[in-house]
């Protein structure tokens, strides 16, 4: 077995873990760390793949900012867990009963997939596949290639993403913002720039006679 | 990436894995050997910085001129109890720790200390950095979390919004400089500061802006004063650390302090020329480890004398500049730059004029 044999094995190991692990625990702020566990697992996966930037853009993305928001939720929640377990049977049949038909269709889909030989992937396939590009030092790499297709043929879906972010961030910020009135607010600009002497009095007192 | 993919896959058949994964491994270990005396020597810099500011001797007992004090606190930790409180999460207890020290250490992987003198010079180094540290926030929340306390819980809260606002300004700053340069690579990255000219070609003239507020980040991220709101001992006694003892709270330090330098040295690496000397004269250029290291010693030097002079921040204030100052400040710069680059093609020919 190569070293990328067993480096996939453990990492593929550890994603379908720590993915099963994810429901499977018992604790919601343990099932957001084995989540993250199966985030940086799937990263070690793409680079093994060759597709170093995704693995890094999984990890700043997904990592580094939702899953810190997820777990910021999850432990502000009050779960009570043994309210939680006693309608755990309740839902077991409809549960039972959704799997059993998407492992039905999982199993249809399999089954009626054609793999197609090697001569064939690589008529279908004429671009250099990940593994080629590696040993081609002077190719462009990953993400140069990446911006080369981005920018140009699909610019357009990029920016249609991009705008699509920015209304739902807009709808997010609307959704959750109410101007509450009577509060004191701190302006921050009159503060800074608050002047010593709008603040401080010198008072010349004579001895023996006190402020008035 | 690709370096170490074709590291691991070209290894030669007549070698057994233990001759062929050995230079590495000991390469590794003097690197993170030497990091850890570095860092026992900095502490005490550091406190020695902050003791003269405020006209006290520091530490001065343990040693010639106290320089064996980091030491002296090294093994009081270890020999303390390790105490996890009642109502803890053992697991994630002990884990928190141990995540933050591992992965400030990990950051150094690909930082290059001199022209080829690198862990693993991958193309994706900047992102690589850039990933580690937005891992750090979870030693941060796990710890406090599983405190299960309140303080600890409020500190990891505060740290945890904290250092995600501060990310994104570090994120675009590290763009600007990216589009200066047009690769990823730490080593490209040094290489591109040295087109001739010495100091004048450090990208910390053109970006100098964005220089500042990479430095203030920088102490947001790390949660060093002025912004260690988590841990602001006047509110939160010792926020996420309140309830941590001996090696596990030796780890919380050592992991913060390795964090520092780290930043430093993505300073050093970003925007002073890394291991480059100021002249560009040949002599001097003899010694790029030395130059590498003066400057991140300048740096850390810079975040103790802000831990001496500068007050604490007010935590509305922090988020304040974070979302409302820095955030537009760097996406400006952004645009400006690429525009700039686009606009002017003799400029973009002078800033990558390294590539030949």
């Amino acid at each position: 077995m190569t070293f990328a044999a067993a480096a996939f094995y453990i990492f593929a190991f550890a994603a379908v873990a720590s993915a099963l692990m994810v429901v499977a625990s018992k604790n919601p702020v343990h099932s957001v760390l084995f989540l993250i566990s199966a985030f940086i697992s799937a990263s070690g996966l793409f680079v093994l793949m060759g597709a170093e930037y995704l693995a890094m853009v999984l990890v700043v993305v997904y990592v580094g900012a939702v899953a810190v928001l997820f777990l910021f939720v999850v432990m502000m929640l009050d779960v009570d867990f043994v309210e939680m377990k006693q309608g755990f049977l309740q839902y077991l049949p409809i549960g039972g009963a959704i799997a059993a038909l998407v492992v039905a269709e999982l199993i249809m889909v399999v089954a009626a997939w054609v793999f197609p030989s090697d001569a064939e992937l690589a008529l279908a396939h004429p671009s250099p596949t990940a593994a080629e590009t590696i040993t081609d030092p002077n190719g462009p790499n990953n993400i140069e290639a990446l911006g080369l297709i981005l920018y140009t043929d699909y610019v357009h879906y990029f920016q249609i993403a991009g705008i699509v972010l920015l209304v739902a961030m807009i709808g997010a910020i609307i959704l959750t913002f109410r101007t509450r009135e009577g509060v004191k607010k701190q302006d921050a600009v009159r503060q800074i720039g608050r002047k010593r002497e709008e603040g401080v009095e010198l008072v010349e007192i004579g001895s023996g006679q006190g402020l008035s | 990436m690709e370096q170490i993919w074709t590291f691991l896959s070209t290894r030669p058949a007549d070698q057994g894995w233990i001759a062929w994964l050995a230079p590495t491994v000991i390469q590794a270990l003097a690197l993170i050997v030497s990091l850890l005396l570095a860092q026992a020597f900095l502490m005490y810099f550091d406190r020695k910085v902050w003791a003269a500011v405020q006209m006290r001797k520091g530490p001065n007992v343990v040693g010639p001129f106290g320089l064996l004090q980091s030491f002296a606190d090294l093994l009081k930790f270890v020999f303390k109890e390790i105490v996890i409180p009642a109502g803890a999460n053992k697991t994630v207890f002990i884990l928190a720790p141990v995540i933050t020290f591992v992965l400030a250490l990990v950051g150094w992987a690909v930082i290059p200390v001199g022209p080829g003198l690198v862990g693993a010079d991958i193309n994706v180094g900047i992102l690589y950095l850039f990933a580690i540290s937005s891992l750090g926030v979870y030693g941060v929340i796990m710890g406090g979390w599983a405190s299960n306390s309140k303080y600890p819980f409020l500190g990891s809260l505060r740290s945890a919004a904290q250092m995600v606002s501060y990310e994104v300004s570090i994120g675009f700053v590290i763009i600007t400089v990216l589009l200066l340069v047009g690769s990823l690579n730490l080593s490209d990255i040094v290489e591109s500061q040295s087109r001739g000219g010495g100091v004048l070609n450090w990208h910390f003239i053109p970006l100098f802006p964005m220089f500042v507020v990479f430095f203030i980040s920088a102490l947001a991220e790390t949660n060093r004063p002025p912004f260690d709101l988590p841990e602001a001992e006047s509110e939160l006694v010792a926020g996420y650390q309140v309830e941590y003892s001996s090696t596990l709270f030796l780890l919380f330090m050592i992991g913060e302090l390795a964090n520092i330098v780290l930043m430093c040295a993505m300073m050093t690496v970003l925007f002073f020329g890394g291991w480059h000397s100021p002249i560009p004269w040949a002599p001097l250029e003899t010694v790029p480890v030395f130059w590498f290291c003066a400057k991140v010693i300048f740096f850390f030097f810079m975040f103790a004398m802000v831990k001496a002079i500068v007050p604490r921040y007010r935590y509305d204030q922090l988020m304040r500049i974070g979302w409302k100052i820095f955030l537009p400040l760097t996406l400006a710069w952004v645009v400006l730059v690429a525009g700039a680059m686009l606009m002017f093609p003799g400029l973009e020919a002078w800033f990558q004029s390294w590539r030949v």
